[in-house]
Formats: C-alpha cells, structure tokens, sequence
C-alpha cells in the first residue's frame, strides 16, 4: 500500500485594514543579527581531496578518521543533489563555500574566564546558558561557534557518572573505540547527499555518551551559531544511551544577518538500546532571511534515531522558525520490540521562507508504537509543507501509529501541504493519520480584540493555543523560548 | 454614558442601520427588542467596532470620548463589553490564562497594578461561585468542548471578572434552559449597579421577565420605531411585532 496525498490551501481574502497591520508590523528585524569580530581562521574556498585532508589534519585526527572522510567524500562526488523536495533555490556552488573555519586563537580552556570576552559577549547577546547563573540552573552546555568547540560546561561532575559529553572531535581522540561502534551506524556516510558531504568535512559538534543504567542527571545543550561569512557549518552530533540509560538533548541554534544564503547541512545519529530512552529538542531560529527573501540560511539535515534495544524510546520535539530554507526529517527506526518513537514539530514560515519538515516512523520490531504531531503555521508569501512516511514492515506485528497534522494559514499568499506516505506490510498494524487545514480566524481576533487583547497579541495566543500539543514536551526553558520566537517570527504577520 | 447620534452602517456595502438615536445613562437598563434581520447584532458589532461592519455616518459618545475612533481593544479597554451571540473557541488557551490576560491588558490601561495571582484566584472563585461554575470550566480550554449553556455563562463569567463599565447583551437568553436562564440573569442583577449600564439585545420578551429593563427600543429596518418603559416588552409580546409595524405603516401614512 502506498498513499500519496496533496492539499494545497491558499485561502480566503483580506479586507485592507488588515493588510496595513501586516505592512506596518513586519517592519521587525531579525534580533540575533550582530557579527562577532573575532579572528579567525578560515580555509579557502573550494573542496577537494586535500581539503579534506587538511580539515583531519586540523583537527589532528587519526588515520582512520581521515580516511573515513576521504570515503566520504568520494562518494559524495558521485551523488547528485537531490531535486525532490518541495523547495526552491538558486543551484549551490560547492567550490564557492570554505569548509573551515575556526576562532583563531584556539587554546585548551578549563575555565570560563579563559575565553575570549568578546565571544562571550556574544553567547551573552544569544542569552546562552553559560555564565555562572545559569549553571545554576543546571544545564551543561557545550557551545560550538562556527565550526570548533570553544567552552563545556559541567564536564566534571558529568563524569562522575560515567557520562561522556565532549565535541566530537575530542571524541574521536579520546574514545576512539566509541566513535569507531557508533559514527555512521544510523546515517551512513552513503546515506543522502548532504549526509556525505557532512561525513567528508564535518567540523565540529557533540559527542553525548549515557552508560549502562545511567540517568543523566541535568540536560545537556548545545548551542550552535553561524558566524562567518560563506562558510558552511556541518556539525555532527551523535548521542548513545546504553542499556537502561536516559538522556534529555537540547539544541538551540542561531546565525547573524548575512547577504549571500549559507549553508548548513548537519548530520545527528542517535542509538537507544534496550529499556534506554532519549528525548532530543531543537529550537532553530537561524537567519531566515529578510523580507524580500534575500539572504537566509539553507538548513539541509539530516536526523535520525535508532531504537536498537527492546522497550526503548526516541523522542524528537522541535521548534523550527528560522532558516531561509528547512528540509529536515527526523526520523526513527523501531528496531527494538516494543519500542517508541516519538515526534512533536512547530515549523512556522513567514516571508518568503520554504520548510520541507516532517518524520519518518521506520517500524521494524514487534508491538512498536509511533506517534507524530506536527503542526505547521505559514505567514507573509511563505510555504510550509509536511512530508511524513510511516513505514510498518512485515515482521513489526502488533504496530501502531498516530499522525495527526495540522496546519494554520495567517495570510492568503502562503501555502500549506501535506504529503504522506503510508506502507503498511502487515495485518495485524494499525496507522491512523488526521489532518486539518485553517486559517487564523478573524472572528477568534475580534473576539479577544473585544476582551481588551490587541491583535498582536491575540495572534500569539492563538498560535501557542494551536502549538500547545508540541510545546507541552518541551523542558520548561525551551518552551518559554520557543513561545518568544513564536512571537517575534509572526510579528505583523496576520493578513 | 452612551451617546449615539444618527448612527448609519453597512454590511457587505448593504445599509442595514439607518440613523440610530439613543441616550443611556449611567444606572440605567435599555433594552433593544426586534425581529430577525432588524439590525440589532449590527448594532452590538457597530459599538464594539467589528471590523466586517462599516460605519457609513454618525457619532458614538462613550463617557464623551468619540467611541467609533477607538480600535476594538481599546474600547475594551475604556470599559465596553460585549457577551457574544455566539461566544469563539480559542483552542489550546484556558479560560484562566485568557481572563488573566485580558484582567491585565485592562488595568493596565486604566494605571491600576496588575493582581496578584493570589487576587487573581480568589476573584475566579468568588465569580465562579455566582454563576454555579465548576473549577473545571476554569482551566480548560475557551469555550471548546462547552455546551451552548456553559459558553453563555462563561461570557457572563468573564463580565464578572473584567467589571465593565458598559455591558452589551447580544441575545444572551438564546439556546438557554429556564435554569440557565436564571443564573446568567441573577449574574446580570448582581452586577447591575449605578455606576454601569446595559444594553440588552434580545428578540424574547422572556429575558426582560428576569432582567427588569428602564426603557424598551423596537428596532425595525435599521431604526428605533417605537421607546418606551417595560411595558411596552410586555405589550410586543402579546400582540408580536406586526403591530408595531402596521402601526409605523400608518404613521408613514398619515
């Protein structure tokens, strides 16, 4: 069986008192657009052999490391870059991106105090978890600017558990057995285009290890940032929890105002096994773009979770309202009997924005579980589509899935879709899909216009009301972001 | 209170009121009384300035402030509230987050210190307790899942809790039981005072038996045809409102 549907909605009009709301609110400008002046050191353009070559060496990585890249990359030569989702861009010059950059001085850091003030002046203005304070609040975070990790937090009494949380490329160096079992078991370096482009030049990102019967005590985060221009930014982030093992993820990721688009293609792996569980939570709100559509940052990543283990659990949450450009599909493969996948998104677009977001629910073990709540807003001239798969194999007996897809329309020049495919190869599964299409209603603003709530307002309850399902599964500090960056991406935006 | 003067508006580019005149003071109840299609949910969507409703000609005073320049919010704000015909659904959003939200934007604007929450709960639970509300009602949803009764008494609740100056009924006893009835009234009588006043839309001369009215309007066609005291609720009932209408036919005549 395999169902493919498309609904396309552009709605109703729109009297001309609310288009000069729209006109006179979406004056708001992206808040996160300051450009840090630092040194830093920056390959030139192109890719080839040796630059991945040089990237390894960079990083003084093993042999094997290298030559793990190198595969990479000649594989990637032979792919092409795929045309199908529901996006639209001018074509990509891979020779005209640099694929390194790092802050120049680059010393071995053990304390806050030893980082350069003017990065962290920076993560200051991102409102970073890092200083004093928000150790308190207990967050750990290792914070990558551009491509290499500058400050983690909390490591030590992280390891008192037996926790690793390091970057990646520390990783590589120090546990080397880890990286050898786990790098490329869920997103092979032959996986998808921009999976191999990342496996050949990834630069930095986090390495998250939970033992054997280990609660992770606090949430782990990163924050991830764009800084220089032109240069795209592959992190790779894998995340293992052992047997019995939970951990809670989060990511949080901006970049400043840049002219020319940007390129960020990461890859994250995440291994559950058995009784193991994993909630991973991403806030994105990289530089859309302005309001012509000029500029942006093109988000092509590729995410995904194996339930390895019986009874195991994978659970993404995200919150996407930046970008130029998303395309992103965490997924889960239920490998495990009696596993759990789970997927919660908020993809808002507004402007000229594209999202191509959803999930795929791989269902391979007995009595495994899916559930995906999607829901998907577009403002301004934007377009927002969710493509999901749910895939039930023959041996997953007793499955279950439920998909529930909503989408909110604020303006009548956008665009909402929804293609979902449906395999289902055995009888004994069941997959349930909902689907719903409004717009925002002009009766629901009046109505709390009436009550003394200004149409700003009004808006941004009415969208958290309509997230409200997603927004739950968030940890109480990210919700509370997310709620803002709602807020500030819908600005003026109902029309 | 509330002055109106010559009061002209459209609907879809349809002149549906055609000089509306009516003075209501401060302690005072009016009630409007009509046949479907006569202009009296215009009327309510006019003064609390709907936007699908255009304003052709007129002037609206409230408290001597030009009420028609106001956007709706503001109005609001100023101390006019209208319980809705059809009260909306906000999915996702307690009545209780709702009301706090609106409490505040209010206060706000009028200088007073926003409640505590500590102020905030008692207040729900004393309003609530009026209305025979339960707690429940409170933390869910705005009106989602609410039978046509609850959502009638939520508007009245959310009267109670936002203490208007101005209330506009719109046809509140509609889809209401003579026990529902009676609650939303006993809400109203509570409330009424002589520092506010309301303006009660209603077609039934029923409401009028528990919402005891100064004056009664009959609006016909987008005009105010005939005033006078409670009584004349009465008499509309008895002889309907053809005869209202036979008499303006005759006075047009004469």
């Amino acid at each position: 069986m395999n169902e493919i549907e498309e609904k396309k909605t552009i709605s109703t009009e729109t009297s001309s008192d609310d288009m000069k709301v729209l006109d006179d609110l979406t004056s708001s400008e992206y808040k996160w657009g300051f450009i840090t002046d630092i040194e830093s050191e920056t390959a030139a353009k192109g890719l080839n052999e040796d630059v991945v070559r040089m990237i390894s060496k960079k990083k003084n990585e093993p042999e094997w490391m290298t030559e793990w890249r190198l595969k990479a990359f000649r594989y990637w030569q032979k792919m092409e870059e795929p045309n199908w989702p529901n996006v639209h861009y001018p074509k990509i010059n891979f020779q005209d991106i640099s694929y390194y950059s790092a802050p120049k001085q680059k010393p071995k850091l053990n304390s806050l105090d030893e980082v350069d003030p003017e990065l962290l002046k920076t993560f200051e203005k991102l409102g970073i978890p890092l200083g004093e304070q928000k150790l308190l609040a207990g967050v750990a975070v290792d914070a990558v600017f551009d491509s290499v990790s500058v400050a983690t937090t909390f490591r030590e009494s992280l390891k008192e558990k037996g926790i690793i949380f390091c970057s990646i490329s520390e990783a590589v160096k120090e546990h080397p057995e880890l990286i050898k079992k786990y790098l490329g078991s869920v997103v092979p370096y032959t996986d998808n285009f921009y999976a191999s482009l990342n496996a050949a030049v990834f630069s930095d990102g986090s390495f998250v290890w939970i033992p054997k019967g280990v609660r992770c005590p606090m949430e782990l985060s990163t924050y991830f940032r764009i800084n220089s221009q032109d240069t795209g930014q592959f992190e790779r982030t894998l995340i293992v929890a052992e047997e019995g093992a939970y951990v809670s993820y989060l990511e949080g990721c901006t970049a400043p105002i840049r002219d020319n688009n940007q390129l960020h293609a990461a890859v994250v792996e995440l291994v559950t096994m058995d009784n193991a569980e994993m909630k991973y939570s991403t806030v994105q709100n990289w530089y859309p773009g302005d309001k012509e559509g000029k500029g942006g940052i093109y988000n092509f990543v590729t995410k995904r979770g194996a339930c390895r283990g019986k009874n195991s659990k994978i659970s993404w949450t995200q919150v996407e309202t930046g970008s130029a450009i998303t395309w992103k599909y965490p997924s889960c493969i239920l490998q495990g009997d009696n596993s759990v996948g789970e997927f919660y998104s908020v993809a808002v677009t507004n402007n000229y924005q594209q999202a191509d977001t959803g999930t795929k629910m791989i269902h391979l073990g007995k009595n495994t579980k899916s559930t995906v709540v999607s829901k998907g807003i577009s403002a301004g001239f934007s377009n927002n589509s969710y493509r999901g798969l749910i895939k039930i194999g023959k041996n997953a007996e007793g499955s279950r899935n439920y998909t529930q897809c909503d989408s909110m329309l604020m303006s009548d020049k956008c665009g909402a879709h929804t293609f979902p495919y449906i395999e289902v190869e055995n009888e004994s599964s069941k997959v349930e899909h909902e689907a719903t299409t409004s717009k925002i209603g002009e009766d629901q603003i009046f109505y709390l216009n009436q009550r003394g709530i200004s149409t700003e307002d009004a808006v941004n309850m009415i969208v958290n009301g309509f997230c409200k399902e997603v927004f739950k599964e968030l940890p109480m500090e990210f919700a509370v972001e997310a709620q803002k960056l709602l807020a500030i991406s819908l600005e003026g935006s109902v029309g | 209170m509330l002055s109106i003067k010559n009061l002209h508006a459209n609907v879809d580019g349809k002149e549906i009121l055609k000089g509306i005149n009516l003075e209501i003071k401060t302690g005072e109840v009016h009630a409007i009384m009509g046949p479907n299609g006569s202009g009296k949910s215009t009327l309510a969507n006019v003064l609390t300035g709907n936007k699908s409703y255009e304003v052709t000609n007129g002037t609206v005073l409230f408290e001597g402030k030009d009420l028609l320049d106001m956007d709706p919010e503001t109005r609001a704000r100023e101390g006019l509230f209208l319980a809705f015909q059809y009260p909306i659904e906000i999915p996702g959003i307690s009545n209780a987050t709702f009301l706090k939200t609106a409490l505040n934007e209010i206060r706000k604007y009028n200088n007073l210190a926003e409640l505590t929450p500590k102020e905030f709960l008692d207040r729900i639970k004393d309003k609530a307790k009026v209305l025979g509300l339960d707690d429940t009602l409170i933390s869910r949803a705005v009106n989602v899942g609410f039978s046509g009764g609850e959502k009638k008494r939520n508007e009245i609740f959310q009267m109670l809790m936002l203490e208007p100056k101005f209330v506009l009924l719109d046809e509140t006893d509609s889809g209401l039981d003579i026990d529902a009835l009676r609650i939303v009234s006993n809400g109203v009588n509570i409330y009424r005072n002589p520092n506010n006043a309301f303006l009660v839309v209603t077609h039934y001369q029923r409401l009028l038996n528990y919402i005891q009215p100064d004056f009664v309007h009959v609006l016909s066609k987008g005009r105010i045809i005939k005033s006078g005291g409670k009584e004349l609720a009465l008499e509309l009932e008895e002889k309907g409102y053809d005869w209202i209408k036979t008499k303006e036919f005759e006075t047009e005549k004469v």
